[in-house]
C-alpha cells in the first residue's frame, strides 16, 4: 500500500495538501473523509489517525497530522521543485515565519464565514451581526497585513517564488470567497498574487481541489446538503462558539 | 554587529529560544524586550517580531550545527517534530496563555477581574489538553516525539511554566508528565532552565500596568487570547 492522503476537501488545509501532492506529480490514494458526516470521529478513522484531524497522512506504518508537517514531508521525500520548501536557510526561515503569523491570523479568521452561512445554519445556530462585522474586521486586518508585511513587492508570499506559504494562504482566502464573500475585490495586489499563483497552478487542478466548496452555497441553497451527524455536533458547538 | 535576539523572558516563545541558544553555545547579543511596558509596540521594534518562536528556532537549528536531536535530519523524525510544533499552536499555547491570563496577568498586572466561571472554564480546557499531550504525544516514551529530547519538548515545556507561573498545579497528579519534565529539566540544565524562568515565575508579582499602557495593550492581549 502506497501513500494515502485522508482530506476532506470542504477543509482549507486539506485542499492545500491535495493540490501540492498533485501538482507535483505524488503517486498517492485519496481517502475522502467527510467530517460532517460524522466520519473523522469513527472508529475507523481514530485508528488511522488518533488525533480525528483532517489532513492526516499514512505512509506504510507512518502516520502523520498537521497539514504543515504533511506538506514538509511530502516535499522533502518526493523530488520536488527546490522552491516550494528552499534548502536556503533564509528562504525557509521567511516560509516558517509566514506560516506563525498564518496560525495565528488567517487560520480560524477565514473559515469563519463558510460556519456563519454554511454550517451554523444546518445546526439551527445563528450568528450575531456583530460576530459577523467583527470578523470582517479581523479578515480585513489581516489582509493588509498579508499584502504589507509579506507580500510587499514580491510576486509572492515569502519571496520571487512560490512556496507552500502561498498554497496554506490561498486555500483559506479562497473560503469566504466561496461562500460569496470577494475578499480579492479592491485589493488589486492581492488579487494580482492569486492569478500568478492559479496560473502556476493550473487553473484546473484548483478547479478540480475545489469543487466541492465552490458548489456549497448552491447545495445549500436547494437543501441538498445532509444534515451533519449527531456525533459532530459537540465539535461544531465548540467550534462556533469560538468564534470572538 | 552578530546575533540578536530580541526577547523577553516573560513570553513561552522567548524562553524556548533562549533555552536552545544558550544550551547549544549559540553566541548572541540579548537585546531585552519588556511587552508589559509595550515595547513591542514602537515603531522601532516593529521590525523584529519574537514571536515568530519556531522560524527562529528552525532557523539556529541549521546555522550552527547544533545535534541532531533538536531537530532530525530523518525525514520521520523531524516530521514528528513539524506535527506537534503545528499542532500545540492552537491548543496547549492558546491554553497556557489563557490560564496565566485569566489567572493572575488581568487581575494583577491589568486589574481586570475575571469570572470564577470563566477561569474555570480555562482551567478545564487546560485541563483536556495536558490530557490530549500525554496521551497522543508523550505516551510512553521519554519525551514528546521520540527518545531524546527536541524542539518539542523545549516548546511544551517552556509553555506549561506558563500556568506553573501563574500558579496552576500542572504537574500534581500527572507524574507521567512530571517525569518527563525532570528529563527534560535535566537535558537542558537545571542552572539554564530556572535562569529562563525566572520572569515567569515571578508573574504574580508583576506590578500594575500604567494605565496608558494598559490602554495600549488591552487590545492587542484580547486579541492574542481569543
Amino acid at each position: 500500500m502506497g501513500l494515502e492522503l485522508y482530506l476532506d476537501l470542504l477543509s482549507q488545509p486539506c485542499r492545500a495538501v491535495y493540490i501540492f501532492a498533485k501538482k507535483n506529480g505524488i503517486p498517492f490514494e485519496l481517502r475522502p473523509v467527510e467530517i460532517f458526516k460524522g466520519q473523522l470521529v469513527s472508529k475507523d478513522f481514530s485508528q488511522i489517525n488518533s488525533l480525528c484531524k483532517v489532513p492526516a497522512l499514512k505512509d506504510g506504518d507512518f502516520i502523520l497530522s498537521e497539514s504543515t508537517a504533511i506538506l514538509i514531508y511530502l516535499s522533502c521525500k518526493y523530488p520536488t521543485a527546490d522552491h516550494w520548501y528552499p534548502s536556503n536557510l533564509q528562504a525557509r526561515a521567511r516560509i516558517h515565519e509566514y506560516l506563525g503569523w498564518h496560525a495565528d491570523c488567517i487560520r480560524g479568521t477565514f473559515g469563519v464565514p463558510f460556519w456563519t452561512q454554511v454550517l451554523a445554519p444546518l445546526i439551527g445556530v445563528h450568528l450575531p451581526e456583530e460576530k459577523v462585522q467583527r470578523n470582517r474586521a479581523a479578515m480585513d486586518r489581516a489582509l493588509q497585513q498579508l499584502e504589507d508585511k509579506f507580500l510587499r513587492d514580491q510576486a509572492f508570499l515569502t519571496g520571487q517564488h512560490v512556496t507552500l506559504a502561498d498554497l496554506m494562504a490561498l486555500e483559506e482566502l479562497i473560503q469566504p470567497v466561496a461562500v460569496g464573500f470577494d475578499l480579492f475585490e479592491g485589493r488589486p495586489k492581492l488579487a494580482a498574487w492569486r492569478e500568478r499563483l492559479e496560473a502556476f497552478l493550473g487553473t484546473d487542478l484548483c478547479q478540480e481541489a475545489r469543487g466541492l466548496i465552490l458548489n456549497i452555497l448552491e447545495q445549500a441553497a436547494n437543501k441538498k446538503i445532509p444534515d451533519p451527524a449527531p456525533e459532530v455536533y459537540p465539535y461544531m458547538l465548540l467550534r462556533i462558539s469560538r468564534i470572538p | 554587529m552578530g546575533l540578536e535576539l530580541y526577547l523577553d523572558l516573560l513570553s513561552q516563545p522567548c524562553r524556548a529560544v533562549y533555552i536552545f541558544a544558550k544550551r547549544n553555545g549559540i553566541p548572541f547579543e540579548l537585546r531585552p524586550v519588556e511587552l508589559r511596558k509595550g515595547q513591542h509596540l514602537s515603531d522601532a521594534f516593529a521590525q523584529v517580531n519574537p514571536l515568530r518562536s519556531v522560524a527562529i528556532l528552525l532557523y539556529l537549528n541549521r546555522k550552527y550545527k547544533v545535534p541532531d536531536h533538536w531537530y532530525p535530519q530523518d525525514l520521520q523524525a523531524c516530521a514528528r517534530v513539524d506535527e506537534y510544533l503545528a499542532w500545540q499552536h492552537t491548543t496547549l499555547r492558546r491554553n497556557c496563555l489563557r490560564a496565566l491570563w485569566h489567572k493572575v496577568m488581568f487581575p494583577v498586572f491589568l486589574g481586570e477581574p475575571v469570572s470564577p466561571e470563566m477561569l474555570a472554564a480555562t482551567l478545564a480546557e487546560l485541563d483536556a489538553t495536558l490530557q490530549l499531550l500525554e496521551d497522543k504525544f508523550l505516551q510512553n516514551k521519554a519525551f514528546l516525539t521520540g527518545p531524546h529530547i527536541s524542539l518539542a519538548d523545549l516548546i511544551a515545556i517552556t509553555e506549561l511554566m506558563h500556568p506553573v507561573g501563574a500558579g496552576c498545579q500542572v504537574f500534581e497528579g500527572r507524574p507521567k508528565l512530571a517525569a518527563w519534565r525532570q528529563r527534560v529539566e535535566a537535558a537542558v540544565g537545571e542552572d539554564l532552565f530556572q535562569e529562563a524562568h525566572e520572569v515567569i515565575l515571578k508573574a504574580k508579582d508583576s506590578p500594575p500596568a500604567d494605565p496608558i499602557i494598559k490602554q495600549k495593550l488591552m487590545p492587542r492581549v484580547l486579541a492574542m487570547i481569543q
